[in-house]
């Protein structure tokens, strides 16, 4: 059964190795400090989607993200893995948004670029705002089923998906109906590695953001290859192409709003050095049973 | 998250700075024709030198994220015999998955057979990135280029069965060596006969020691004359595991390389193609196999080096003894800078020798199309000879030097470094099949010993010299340092010729062969330094002092030698 899968994937600062100027004095991510990545669970959500295209031949995997230009380079990535093509989302509107104006915005692609979509699939959520909110607000807006903790696609037939998922002190396992929305668990199965022969192929594809001020893809280097190979022109969706209300775009649409931002420094506040004596740990055992740490 | 290129600029520098690259691409590409017939296939020059970065770039990540971190898992378990079959460690699953999804097979294969068409020296990048990360691996993954021998010699036929397999992720392994035929090819007696009957050839007996025997096309040298007694009778054989009759008899327990699985295979029957034309399995086809197969033990060996250093390095600057980093004590940083001065000489000379090869192989590919001209003749005849000369020097000198560089890992360490806690004692073991199969640093002595008495070497570091004069060096003291021991080389090389004593010549052999090297890959990395002191300036002082002492050495022991002498050598 050929599949439409639109996966949904951000680009983010890595925060997972941060430094002391991780943070602007204003509160605000140094992005400039920190490389920008593939978000890690999108990649995971990734590897659902191409598996589910190797099962199944015929099936379409496009990348939707939201960003500026250089954000194109998580489409390039993900078409090096064996997605088939993207759109990036960018407009200064969409500027600011938070996660109500971002699913408003995906969901409206979505509803332009893919309108007969199977399947849309995102991380769990991004490791820069950590809200999981995206995914869900994005099935909600488009009417759809959501399953969320996704672990593993267990099958995918006959407009029925089942899914493992990974709940508080388990798994479970759903059914629901296609088209629906998932997102995907950083347990969930690594994504497969860049494959060469893709690199290769895919290398110069760019968004029109990505071209230099004024100039257009006949002015780049092996312009040629770019009258040729259509794939190697990224898509590219403003407010206006999706007809979006701009209202709800940006920070416009955002309800959300930052108060302060802290420097959390932990310490530890109190501690108890015990010995390996049955005396400590019978001690130690009776103050975590009581307390219902244990038992 | 460790990259195994991007965090190890001196492959980069290699790959990117040799005047032979445009060449060797051009040779390689042909007009870059196949842009037009196949999407991943590059432009112009500068286009496939950001594609041979780009794809080393996800060699380093894999290795780097991927079989480095599943190396001491695969060490512990090893290699499975299960009903005559062999079953890998787990964990050599997941590598080889990640190299095939990546698409790392068919390295060097044209793009017509779904091969990524790339010149040796790249696949020899990666081949090195691989065995850093695991040396046992690395034997597994790297037996894809037998594949360039049934390329060579095959039949087209044969090539378009085989080869998209290969580059699909099928595996391969070279069935050479039997209980009374290891270094002395020549007695190899696995009986080929033709059934006429089923119009095929059948292989029957036992082959022992070969690496991944249980893979899915294997080369196989066995006697088709019978018999014959000598190298004249043998043939090379096609046996694909599809059609069945050899099974594994049974799996070694090695020191080292415990990922890698080494067969003894029986053949009961096996049905098999011929390759090639019968009885030059050995004298041509073996010879080809062993050559490719002896630059992947110079390109495991320089991995293994840095391997060596990587670990020797991280301990000693964590590390505290006496109040401070170990590394600040010179007996500790002279360790760890000597083996970072083998490495980065004996990488030169690895490269160099990939360079010299890549030309030649593409010329002769060349020539299996069309006729060359007169120039690509000559250009064919200088490269091949340089490829002679320098394999049995890249595969020798390196496959010591990584042994000498773990046990100074291991040295750094201390009392840590003999626990098994450590990656520096796999190393270790790994290490110590370097100097040994694909033939011996004795053989390898053997191979190359032609080229000191026929003056190619010292041609070699003459022209090496004049190179220096020419790039401004005149008058520099490490250039100065270097002519002496050409000299040295030159003195000892004379007086062994001129004793006419064939014994005398084969001991001397050895410390002729070290001089060479010494020499050569010290030119090397003055090379290297000229256009980046920054990576290589400090490494070429210390190889300087190592390789000046080294010679010394020989000088004095050549001198002070005799063939009246070599009586005390012998053993009874």
């Amino acid at each position: 059964m050929k599949l439409n899968i639109v996966v949904l994937a951000k680009q983010v600062p890595d925060t997972r190795n941060v430094g002391p100027d991780a943070m602007t004095p204003e509160g605000t991510v140094n992005r400039s400090a920190l490389p920008a990545i593939f978000n890690p669970e999108d990649l995971n959500a990734l590897e659902q989607a191409l598996r589910l295209k190797d099962q199944n031949p015929g099936t379409t995997v496009t990348i939707i993200t939201m960003g500026p230009g250089r954000a194109a380079e998580v489409i390039r990535e993900a078409m090096y893995r064996g997605a088939d093509g993207g759109y990036l989302l960018t407009d200064r509107a969409f500027a600011g948004a938070d996660t109500l104006a971002t699913s408003y915005a995906l969901s409206t692609a979505i509803k332009h670029v893919a309108p007969d979509v199977d399947l849309i699939i995102g991380g769990r959520q991004a490791i820069d705002g950590d809200t999981a909110q995206v995914g869900p607000q994005v099935a909600e807006k488009l009417g759809l089923n959501q399953i969320t903790y996704t672990e593993e696609i267990l099958s995918c037939q006959d407009g029925v998906i089942r899914v493992k998922r990974h709940i508080d002190g388990g798994v479970e396992t759903v059914e629901s109906a296609l088209p629906c929305v998932l997102t995907v668990n950083g347990s969930a199965a690594p994504c497969r590695p860049r494959n060469v022969k893709l690199v290769m192929k895919y290398k110069r594809a760019l968004a029109p953001m990505e071209l230099p001020q004024g100039s257009g893809y006949g002015d780049l280097p092996y312009a040629s290859e770019y009258e040729k190979k259509d794939y190697l022109k990224l898509g590219q969706l403003n407010c206006a192409d999706i007809d979006a209300d701009l209202n709800q775009c940006g920070l416009a649409g955002s309800p959300t709003k930052v108060k302060a931002v802290e420097n959390i420094v932990f310490k530890a506040k109190e501690n108890k050095i015990l010995t390996g004596s049955d005396e400590d740990i019978n001690a130690l055992v009776q103050e975590l049973l009581a307390s219902h740490t244990i038992g | 998250m460790a990259n195994y290129y991007s965090d190890i600029n001196e492959i980069k520098f290699e790959l990117e700075n040799s005047p032979l690259m445009q060449r060797i691409v051009e040779l390689k590409e042909l007009d870059y024709a196949d842009k037009d017939t196949h999407d991943y296939a590059p432009q112009d020059f500068a286009d496939a030198m950001d594609s041979y970065d780009r794809l080393l770039d996800i060699v380093g990540d894999i290795t780097g994220n991927v079989v480095a971190p599943n190396a001491e898992a695969v060490d512990a378990e090893g290699a499975h015999h299960e009903n005559g079959r062999v079953r890998y460690a787990s964990k050599t699953y997941e590598n080889l998955q990640a190299m095939n999804q990546a698409g790392l097979n068919g390295m060097t294969m044209p793009r017509r057979y779904g091969g990524l068409n790339l010149p040796v020296t790249i696949y020899t990048a990666a081949n090195e990135m691989v065995a850093t990360a695991d040396a046992g691996f690395q034997n597994i993954w790297s037996l894809q280029d037998c594949i360039e021998t049934l390329y060579c010699f095959g039949t087209e036929e044969q090539r378009q069965k085989y080869i998209p397999r290969v580059c699909a992720g099928e595996t391969m392994s070279m069935d050479l060596t039997e209980p009374d035929a290891g270094s002395d090819l020549q007695s190899v007696m696995l009986k080929a006969t033709y059934d006429e009957e089923n119009g095929c050839w059948r292989l029957n007996g036992s082959k022992r020691f070969i690496t991944n025997g249980d893979s899915d096309i294997h080369l196989v040298l066995a006697r088709s004359e019978a018999g014959t007694r000598d190298g004249r009778g043998l043939s090379m054989f096609i046996y694909d595991k599809r059609d069945g009759g050899v099974d594994v008899r049974r799996i070694e327990n090695k020191m080292g390389i415990h990922g890698s699985p080494t067969c003894e295979l029986v053949y009961k029957n096996a049905k098999c193609e011929l390759c090639g034309d019968r009885k030059l399995g050995l004298i041509k086809y073996v010879m080809s196999l062993m050559n490719g197969a002896r630059l992947g033990i110079a390109a495991q060996s320089v991995g293994l080096s840095q391997a060596a250093y990587n670990e020797a390095i991280a301990y000693a600057r964590d590390r505290r003894q006496f109040g401070k980093a170990i590394i600040e004590f010179p007996a500790v940083a002279e360790m760890i800078s000597n083996i970072k001065a083998r490495l980065d000489a004996g990488r030169a000379l690895l490269y160099q020798t990939a360079r010299y090869v890549d030309i030649y192989k593409n010329l002769e590919d060349i020539a299996r199309e069309r006729k060359l001209t007169p120039e690509e003749r000559q250009e064919l005849k200088q490269y091949s000879r340089l490829a002679d000369a320098f394999t049995p020097l890249a595969k020798g000198m390196n496959s010591e030097y990584a042994n000498q560089n773990a046990y100074d890992s291991i040295q750094v360490h201390g009392g840590s470094g003999f626990m098994l806690e450590y990656a520096c004692q796999r190393i270790y073991r790994d290490a110590r099949i370097a100097s040994i199969y694909e033939g011996t640093t004795q053989l390898q002595t053997v191979a190359a010993i032609r080229y000191v008495t026929n003056g190619m070497y010292a041609t070699v570091i003459q022209e090496m010299e004049q190179q220096a004069m020419m790039a401004g060096l005149e008058g520099d003291s490490t250039l100065r340092r270097l002519k002496e021991m050409a000299s040295k080389f030159n003195a000892c090389t004379a007086a062994v010729k001129d004793s006419g004593d064939q014994d005398f010549h084969d001991l001397c052999a050895r410390h002729l062969y070290d001089m060479a090297g010494n020499i050569i890959m010290c030119h090397l990395l003055m090379q290297n330094a000229l256009k980046a002191p920054e990576l290589f300036g400090r490494s070429l002082q210390v190889y300087a002092n190592m390789a000046d002492a080294e010679v010394e050495k020989h000088f004095t022991w050549i001198r002070k030698m005799t063939p009246e002498k070599v009586d005390f050598y012998r053993q009874a």
